[in-house]
C-alpha cells in the first residue's frame, strides 16, 4: 500500500482512495460520525455541520462529509471541542421548531405547556409521530442535550395534508435539505426546492403549491430521506411506532426493475413499505406503486376459499379437497379423452420462479403438452 | 437486458424508444435522468407521445405509429453512408453485414421521412449522435414489441447496436425493460410453448430426454405448443377444451376482448387461480385462491436478469395457498406421485439441476444481493453484462429487414390511430393498484388523450364523455386534452376493465413472437350518446 494515502482517525491508520471524504474513510472502518444532511449518492452540501471533526493543525472544525481526506491528516471525531460544537447545534435545532419529544426538556412544568401547544398546532394529542425513529432525537439523546436554552421559534407555515400519501409538517423541518437532494439529485423529479429566505426558509413545490399540484410523482424518496418528522407517510403517521413492527426484506411485485423493499409488519399486516438502502438494483429508491400500492395485500375482497360454479352461474365456497379433486378429475378426462393438446396452461409473470417452474412442469410432465405460455407480452 | 440497470449511468448516449420510462419503470428512469443531468450523457428519445422523459432528451424524434423499422434503418443508412460505424467490431464479431447494408441502402433520410414522419435532418442528427458514442445504450419496451413487426423492430435495434460496436461493453447493450415483475423469470423457467427452462428447445431430443430423466416420466411432447394468442382461437373452435390460468387476467389484457370473452365461454372447463375474483375468474368453473407476493417464499428475476429473493412477511388470508402447492396438489391427485415438494427452496434446488444458467445460484448466495444469470457454477460471480468478447453462437448476425406497414390503417370511417399503454399510478389490469385509494385518487378512471387540435376538430371539450369505437368494439371514456398527444393519434391506458381499451385493439399478431399489435389500430371518437 502507498503509505502516502493514509489518514489517522482517532488513532487508527486508515488508507483512503484519492477523492474520498473523511466521512467515507471513517465509515469504511466503522467509525461513527453523526450526520444529518449528508445523503449518500448526492454531492455533500455541508448544510448542517453535525458531522464536524477536529483536524490537527486546522483552525476551524471541518465538515467531514464534504472535506476530502488528506495525506497524513490526524482527525478526532469525538474530541471535547467537537462534542461541544455538536451539542450547541443540537440545542439550536431542537428549539428551531416543534420538536416536542421528551428530550426537548425534562422540566415537567414546561412539558405540560408544551404539550398543549402541540395539540393546538398538530390537531393531535400525541407526541411527535417520529418519536423513536428520529435522527435528531437520537442525537439529542446521545449527546444529552435539551432545547431549553433558546426560545422556541414559531413556524409560519401550516401543515400540508391535501394529498393521499404524504404529510408535510413544516413546524418540524430542520432545513437539512435531504429531501431536496433526494428529489432533485437521486430521483431527479425536480419537484421541490428551498424557497423564501432566512428563518422563513421553506421547502416548496412549484412556487409553494401543494405537492399534488406540482411535478411531484409521490415516489416518497423525500419521506425516506427526511431525518425527522416533517415528511411522513400519511397512513403510517400516528399508526405505527418503529419498535412495534418487524421488517421483512423482499422484492417489489410490480414492474421489472425488481426494487428491494422492506415490508413493515404490525400484527400480521403490512403497514408501511420502505426501500432497502445501499443494495442494487434500487439503492433505497422506490416509486409510488412500490411504496404506497400495498393495500391490495390486506384487501377485504381477497379470495379466501376455493369456489366452484353452480348450475345457475353463481359461485359457492368449497373445500380444497373438493375443488382439487374436481379439477384433477376434469383435467385427467380432457387429457385421456381429447388428448394432451386439448389442454392449455397460462402461467404468470406475477408469480415466483418456483411457481412458474412447477406450472410448466405440470403441463409437460403431467398433462404431456407444451401448450404453456404466459400473458407477459400482452 | 444485456446490461445492468446501474450500467445506464455509464453510457455517453442513451437511446430510448417505445418506453414511457418515467411512468412504467420509474426507478430505472432515475438512472437515465441522473446520467443526463449529472454525467453529461446525451439522450435520444424516439416516441410518438411527448412523454415526461422528453423533457430530458437532447433529441426527440416523433415517429408515426409502426414506423420503427424505417427510422432504425434510416439511422443505419446514415451511419454506413458517413462511415461512422465500428469496422473492427463488424469485421471481427458479426456476420451478414453486406446483406443488411443492401436492404438499408434505400432507407435514405428522405425516404424514411416519408414513412415515419420524422424530418430527414433529425434522423441524420440522431444517427451521428448515437454513432459518436463510445458507450451507447438502447432501452426499449412494449412500444417496440407490441407490433406485427415487433420481432423485426427488436432485431433492427440489435443491428444498430452491433453496427456501432455497442455490445458486450459497460454502458452499452440492447436493453428490453420488462413490464411485469417476473416476466424474465416466467420465460427463464420455460413458461413458453417452445422451450423448457433456460430456453432449451422442446423439439431438441436431448433436452426432452434430459427432462424425462430428471422428472422420472416418459412421453414428454417434443411438439411446440400453442402461444396464448393461438390458444384463444382454438378455444373458440372447440379444439382446446380446458384452460388453467394462474395469476393472469387476460379478459382485460388480451387484444380484441370481445372475441376473447366469447372464446373462453366455449371452453368445457376453465380454472383460474388468483388473489382476486378478476374479470377472468368470473368466467371460471373453479376458482382457486392463491397467496400474494408478501405471503410467500421464492425468487423473482428482474429485467436485468438478477435473481432476487421474495420473502414471506404475512400469512395469506383464509384458505389461500402458494401457487406451487395448488398446482402440484392437482398433479398428485391426478396420480402423479413422484417429486413431493415441501417448500420453495426444494423446488429451486430442482430448477438448478435442469437449468444451466441458474445452476450456480442458491438461496444462500442471494441472501443479501441477487445474482445475474448466466451463473453456471456456485463459484461463478454471475454475468452482469452479456456478450463480452463473444456472442453465444460465435458471431452476431445482422438481419436484413425491410419495412412493413401496421396491420390496420386509418380510413374515412375510423380516421384516428389508437395506441395503448400504462399510467404511473396504475399497474397492468389494475387488480392490485386499484385497491389503494390514493392511487385511484391520482388516476382512477380511463381517459382518451388527444391533442387540442383534434379535440377542436371533433368539437369535444376537455373532460367530456366520448365513445371510442374500432372495427371490434366500443368503449366510453373521458377526453383528456394533452400536449403529450400527437395529432391524429389518441392514447388510452388499458388498466380499467369498465372501459377496457382492449375491446378496441387489434389481435393481428407478430408472426414470430405472437405478440398482438396493441400499439396501433384505427378508431373513431364521437360524443357519447
Ligand atoms: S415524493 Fe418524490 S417527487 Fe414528490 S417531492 Fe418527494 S421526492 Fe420529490
Ligand atoms: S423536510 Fe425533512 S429532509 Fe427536508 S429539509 Fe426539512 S427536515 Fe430536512
Ligand atoms: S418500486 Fe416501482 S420501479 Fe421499483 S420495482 Fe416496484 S414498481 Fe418498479
Ligand atoms: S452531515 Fe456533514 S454537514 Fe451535514
Amino acid at each position: 500500500m502507498d503509505n502516502g494515502n493514509m489518514i489517522i482517525i482517532n488513532g487508527n491508520e486508515i488508507p483512503f482512495e484519492p477523492g474520498e471524504t473523511i466521512l467515507q474513510a471513517a465509515q469504511r472502518k466503522s467509525i461513527e460520525i453523526p450526520t444529518l444532511c449528508y445523503l449518500k449518492g448526492a454531492s455533500p452540501t455541508g448544510e448542517c455541520r453535525m458531522c464536524v471533526v477536529e483536524v490537527e493543525g486546522a483552525r476551524n472544525l471541518v465538515a467531514s462529509c464534504a472535506a476530502p481526506a488528506g495525506k497524513g491528516m490526524v482527525v478526532h471525531t469525538e474530541s471535547p471541542r467537537v462534542v461541544e460544537a455538536r451539542r450547541l447545534l443540537l440545542k439550536l435545532l431542537l428549539s428551531s421548531g416543534n420538536h416536542n419529544c421528551a428530550v426537548r426538556k425534562s422540566d415537567d412544568q414546561d412539558w405540560t405547556g408544551f404539550q398543549l401547544s402541540v395539540q393546538k398546532e398538530d390537531s393531535s394529542a400525541e407526541l411527535c409521530p417520529a418519536w423513536g425513529d428520529c435522527k435528531l432525537q437520537n442525537l439529542a439523546y446521545q449527546y444529552q442535550v435539551t432545547g431549553e436554552q433558546f426560545p422556541r421559534t414559531e413556524t409560519p407555515y401550516p401543515m400540508e395534508t391535501v394529498n393521499p400519501f404524504i404529510v408535510r409538517d413544516f413546524s418540524r423541518c430542520i432545513k437539512c435539505g435531504r429531501c431536496v437532494q433526494a428529489c432533485c439529485d437521486i430521483q431527479v423529479n425536480d419537484a421541490i426546492s428551498f424557497g423564501y429566505r432566512g428563518s422563513n426558509t421553506k421547502v416548496i413545490a412549484a412556487g409553494d403549491r401543494p405537492l399534488k399540484d406540482s411535478d411531484c410523482v409521490f415516489c416518497g424518496e423525500c419521506v425516506q430521506a427526511c431525518p425527522v418528522a416533517t415528511l411522513m407517510e400519511k397512513d403510517a403517521r400516528y399508526r405505527i411506532r418503529p419498535w412495534e413492527t418487524e421488517k421483512v426484506r423482499t422484492t417489489c411485485s410490480y414492474c421489472g426493475v425488481g426494487c428491494q423493499l422492506n415490508l413493515h409488519v404490525k400484527e400480521g399486516e403490512v403497514v408501511q413499505v420502505t426501500g432497502v438502502e445501499e443494495i442494487a438494483p434500487n439503492y433505497g429508491s422506490l416509486c409510488v406503486k412500490g411504496r404506497f400500492g400495498f393495500n391490495f395485500i390486506n384487501a377485504p375482497d381477497r379470495l379466501k376459499s376455493p369456489m366452484i360454479k353452480k348450475e345457475d352461474g353463481t359461485f359457492r365456497e368449497a373445500s380444497w379437497d373438493e375443488a382439487l379433486d374436481l379439477v384433477a378429475e376434469k383435467f385427467k378426462a380432457v387429457r385421456d379423452d381429447h388428448g394432451p393438446d386439448a389442454f392449455g396452461l397460462l402461467t404468470s409473470a406475477r408469480v415466483t420462479n418456483e411457481e412458474n417452474y412447477i406450472a410448466q412442469k405440470f403441463a409437460r410432465a403431467v398433462m404431456k403438452t407444451n401448450n404453456v405460455d404466459h400473458c407477459a407480452r400482452l | 437486458m444485456t446490461n445492468t440497470i446501474a450500467d445506464i449511468e455509464e453510457a455517453d448516449v442513451i437511446l430510448i424508444t417505445g418506453s414511457n420510462t418515467t411512468e412504467n419503470h420509474p426507478v430505472l428512469s432515475s438512472f437515465v435522468k441522473r446520467a443526463v443531468k449529472f454525467r453529461g450523457a446525451k439522450l435520444i428519445l424516439v416516441d410518438p407521445r411527448r412523454i415526461k422523459i422528453a423533457a430530458y432528451a437532447h433529441q426527440w424524434l416523433r415517429q408515426n405509429l409502426g414506423a420503427d423499422v424505417a427510422w432504425i434503418n434510416g439511422m443505419m443508412n446514415v451511419i454506413i453512408e458517413e462511415d461512422l460505424y465500428d469496422k473492427t467490431f463488424v469485421a471481427e464479431r458479426t456476420e451478414g453485414f453486406e446483406e443488411m447494408k443492401k436492404v438499408v441502402e434505400k432507407f435514405t433520410p428522405e425516404y424514411v421521412e416519408g414513412i415515419s414522419g420524422i424530418p430527414a435532418q433529425q434522423i441524420i442528427d440522431a444517427a451521428r449522435m448515437y454513432a459518436a458514442a463510445e458507450k451507447g445504450t438502447i432501452l426499449y419496451c412494449m412500444g417496440i414489441t407490441q407490433h406485427i413487426t415487433g420481432t423485426d423492430n427488436v432485431k433492427s435495434l440489435a443491428n444498430l447496436a452491433m453496427l456501432c460496436g455497442n455490445m458486450g461493453i459497460r454502458g452499452g447493450g440492447v436493453n428490453p425493460l420488462r413490464g411485469q415483475n417476473n416476466v424474465q423469470g416466467a420465460c427463464d423457467m420455460g413458461g413458453l410453448p417452445n422451450v423448457f427452462t433456460a430456453y432449451q428447445p422442446v423439439n431438441n431430443p436431448d433436452a426432452v430426454k434430459k427432462m424425462e430423466q430428471n422428472w422420472g416420466v416418459s412421453g414428454i411432447s417434443d411438439k411446440v405448443g400453442l402461444k396464448v394468442t393461438e390458444m384463444i382461437p382454438k378455444a373458440h373452435s372447440g379444439e382446446l377444451k380446458a384452460l388453467y390460468i394462474i395469476g393472469e387476467n387476460p379478459l382485460v389484457s388480451d387484444p380484441d376482448l370481445n372475441h376473447a370473452e366469447a372464446s373462453f365461454k366455449h371452453l368445457d372447463f376453465l380454472v383460474v387461480q388468483d388473489i382476486f375474483m378478476t374479470e377472468t375468474a368470473q368466467l371460471a368453473d373453479v376458482v382457486l385462491p392463491s397467496a400474494c407476493f408478501a405471503e410467500k417464499e421464492g425468487t423473482f428475476s428482474n429485467t436485468e436478469r438478477r435473481v432476487q429473493r421474495v420473502r414471506k412477511a404475512v400469512e395469506p388470508p383464509g384458505e389461500a395457498k402458494d401457487d406451487w402447492w395448488i398446482t402440484w396438489e392437482i398433479a398428485r391427485r391426478m396420480g402423479h406421485e413422484t417429486d413431493q415438494y415441501t417448500d420453495s427452496q426444494k423446488i429451486f434446488e430442482e430448477i438448478r439441476k435442469v437449468t444451466p444458467s441458474y445452476a450456480g445460484i442458491t438461496y444462500e448466495r442471494i441472501e443479501v444481493e441477487g445474482l445475474h444469470w448466466p451463473c453456471p457454477t456456485t463459484e461463478h460471480p454471475g454475468t452482469p453484462i452479456l456478450h463480452i468478447g463473444q456472442f453465444p453462437k460465435g458471431r452476431g448476425t445482422f438481419h436484413a429487414i425491410d419495412y412493413i406497414q401496421p396491420a390496420e390503417q386509418t380510413d374515412d370511417e375510423y380516421p384516428l390511430y389508437l395506441t395503448t399503454g400504462r399510467v404511473l399510478y396504475q399497474y397492468h389490469t389494475g387488480t392490485m393498484t386499484r385497491k389503494t385509494q390514493g392511487l385511484n385518487e391520482r388516476e382512477g378512471e380511463s381517459f382518451v388523450e388527444i391533442t387540442p387540435r383534434d379535440a377542436d376538430r371533433l368539437k369535444i371539450e376537455d373532460g367530456a364523455m366520448v365513445e371510442i369505437s374500432s372495427r371490434r368494439g366500443a368503449i366510453q371514456a373521458r377526453i383528456k386534452i394533452s400536449d403529450k398527444a400527437v395529432d391524429g393519434t389518441v392514447f388510452i391506458p388499458f388498466h380499467f376493465a369498465e372501459a377496457a381499451a382492449n375491446r378496441l385493439t387489434n389481435a393481428a399478431l407478430d408472426p414470430v413472437s405472437g405478440i398482438p399489435e396493441y400499439k396501433v389500430c384505427a378508431v373513431k371518437v364521437s360524443a357519447a350518446a
